[in-house]
């Protein structure tokens, strides 16, 4: 990838996070710029409560910025109406649907809500992009299936696909690897490098498997308590930085098995 | 797709079963009138006896379609209250929009005495009751409306409406307290329900404002087939979520409000109604649902006033005690037989 062909799709100027209230501002993290491209699969990492929650939720409008400015797709964040940003910015999330019982299909045809009707009813287009999203994400054999049948780990994929089902430029995931088995945490990864690949979104997750994220992202960005870096994997590694995401006491990073280990 | 094949083949039993229930309904009362008869004087042409014709006319048909109407709104209701609470137990009344209107008839009726003797006779029409209810329902709907437009959490505004009803039925409590026992008598008589007592021209009032909310229950399909995903996820679908449940908590008050008015608290078909359907149906999208709900709940409504009705005699027992007591039994029947609650 030549720099000259990268198409920023979003990217964060001299960005301050965190709460406002009346009497006060507490600031989370403080000056970040990113910049996301088109087709990448970027990382976020951190420890527990270093904000990257915070930082997910002021990129997709949850929450206001204290400072600093949004853009995605060349457009401030804040400028969009709420259907239009629907149409370039989607979201898996931790959070657990209140009902179950609906088809796969149907879960994913959700996802083309931005684009129908006042009734909701498929054209014949949203239906093809349905299917679409189920077959990127293998999912056509369960298509007909009610969500309360299904594993974590099909579930967490059915929710990726209505994610691609709502066909935007960019994904973002919320820890979208808890609650499941080492196997699926990677399956799960995996599925996404292979979804910005081939379909060139921009999909940003935030996850606490630091090694798979070494091995499958273009991009990390990586939240410690001084500042919010983004960089390549092997940079980071150079760098030093995975060392500055912990206390120091109990666990390393090891540069050679990229990975971190008990201290003995 | 095989599913909206037998949903087509459901939704036209239902139909037919509809019309043989409004038929039945109508054919059973206190004074038999044959078959044959009942038709002619639906299409109008001269029957045995200008009485059955009468009887039909201005009693039968008016209190069949009162059935159909309230069961189908409350049931609607109760079907967009579950899913805007994301609660099972959610019903048309959870907004505290019975108990307004109980406070409003509990005024009327035990307060009476309150406004002195002259205005009593005065105030007791049927009409005062129907306003009384209105009013009543549209004030305490008014005062969880404003809180709902502050409040960004849904479930909130659930208890907010709860403490609503708590605060109506103490100050009902203190009327009855204080009300003579013909009062009391009085005010528990319409707590009892009736369907029976509506003219033409009620019927077409209620009828007008049923329609208008129906028609912003239709308009809610989407959203709230999205609000099954949740409301963050509802949102990054680009759902407007305050305007959203601002209009489908219109759609419940016009629809339970109004026919709680003219037909008294009704309680238990705006619960029940939409968890037999979507046992039956099996499914949780709107688009089927709410047809769905307003079929099952006509048609359990007619059965219930067939019952209460007593066949061939004088006696006609409390409308809301027979839907409880017809429908409880089959919707726990069939949450046993599923082994599974699907919501």
């Amino acid at each position: 990838m030549k720099d000259f062909q990268k198409h920023i799709i979003l990217s964060t100027d001299k960005l301050t996070i965190g709460y406002s209230s009346k009497k006060q501002q507490s600031i989370i993290a403080s000056n970040i710029n990113i910049n996301l491209y088109k087709g990448e699969l970027i990382g976020l990492i951190g420890a527990n409560g270093i904000g990257k929650s915070t930082l997910l939720r002021t990129l997709t409008n949850v929450q206001k910025p204290l400072q600093g400015s949004i853009q995605i797709n060349a457009k401030n964040l804040n400028e969009y109406q709420s259907i239009d940003l629907a149409k370039v910015l989607s979201l898996v999330l931790t959070e657990a649907m209140p009902s179950k019982n609906l088809t796969v299909f149907e879960l994913v045809a959700l996802g083309r809500q931005p684009y129908t009707n006042w009734v909701g009813s498929l054209t014949k287009e949203d239906i093809e992009k349905v299917n679409e999203a189920l077959k990127l994400t293998n999912l056509e054999n369960l298509k007909y299936k009610n969500c309360f049948e299904l594993s974590d780990g099909q579930l967490q994929k059915a929710m990726i696909a209505r994610a691609l089902a709502q066909d935007t430029d960019l994904i973002i995931l919320d820890e979208p690897t808890t609650h499941l088995d080492m196997y699926h945490k990677a399956y799960i990864l995996k599925l996404l490098q292979k979804l910005a690949q081939e379909t060139k979104k921009t999909i940003l997750f935030s996850s606490h498997e630091i090694d798979l994220a070494i091995q499958l992202c273009d991009t990390i960005i990586v939240m410690t308590n001084e500042n919010v870096i983004t960089d390549n994997p092997s940079n980071l590694i150079s760098n030093g930085t995975f060392n500055k995401l912990f206390p120091k006491d109990l666990i390393v990073f090891d540069d050679k098995t990229k990975k971190f280990r008990v201290i003995k | 797709m095989s599913n909206q094949i037998t949903h087509t083949r459901s939704f036209s039993i239902l139909t037919i079963v509809l019309i043989i229930c409004f038929i039945i309904n109508i054919s059973l009362g206190s004074v038999s009138i044959p078959l044959k008869d009942i038709f002619n004087s639906i299409i109008g042409i001269e029957t045995g006896q200008e009485t059955w014709q009468y009887i039909i006319q201005n009693y039968r048909l008016p209190k069949a379609f009162t059935a159909i109407l309230v069961g189908s709104g409350l049931g609607i209701s109760g079907l967009l209250m579950q899913t805007l609470f994301r609660n099972p137990l959610a019903g048309p009344f959870v907004l505290g929009i019975s108990s307004g209107a109980s406070l409003g008839v509990a005024l009327i009726i035990l307060g009476s005495s309150f406004f002195g003797s002259v205005f009593a006779v005065l105030l007791i029409s049927k009409w005062s009751i129907v306003i009384a209810a209105s009013l009543g329902s549209f004030l305490v709907l008014i005062s969880v409306m404003a809180v709902s437009l502050k409040i960004r959490d849904t479930m909130a505004i659930l208890i907010i409406g709860l403490m609503f009803s708590s605060i109506t039925a103490a100050i009902v409590s203190v009327l009855s307290y204080f009300g003579s026992a013909e009062q009391l008598q009085q005010y528990i008589f319409w707590g009892f329900g009736s369907l029976g007592n509506l003219s033409w021209n009620e019927l077409s009032i209620l009828f007008i404002i049923y329609c208008f909310g129906i028609i912003l229950s239709i308009s809610s399909i989407k959203s709230l087939n999205s609000l099954l995903l949740g409301e963050n996820y509802a949102k990054s679908l680009g759902l407007n979520i305050k305007k959203s449940r601002l209009i489908i908590i219109i759609a419940t008050s016009l629809l339970a409000g109004t026919i709680t008015a003219f037909a008294g608290p009704i309680a238990f078909i705006g619960l029940a109604i939409p968890h037999l359907t979507r046992q039956i149906f099996n499914t949780s999208n709107h688009k089927i649902l709410l047809p769905a709900v307003f079929l099952f709940g006509a048609i359990v409504m007619l059965i219930c006033d067939s019952i209460a009705q007593v066949p061939n005699s004088d006696y006609t027992l409390p409308i809301n005690a027979i839907t409880s007591l017809v429908g409880a039994p089959v919707v726990i029947w069939l949450l046993v037989r599923k082994r599974k609650m699907i919501f």
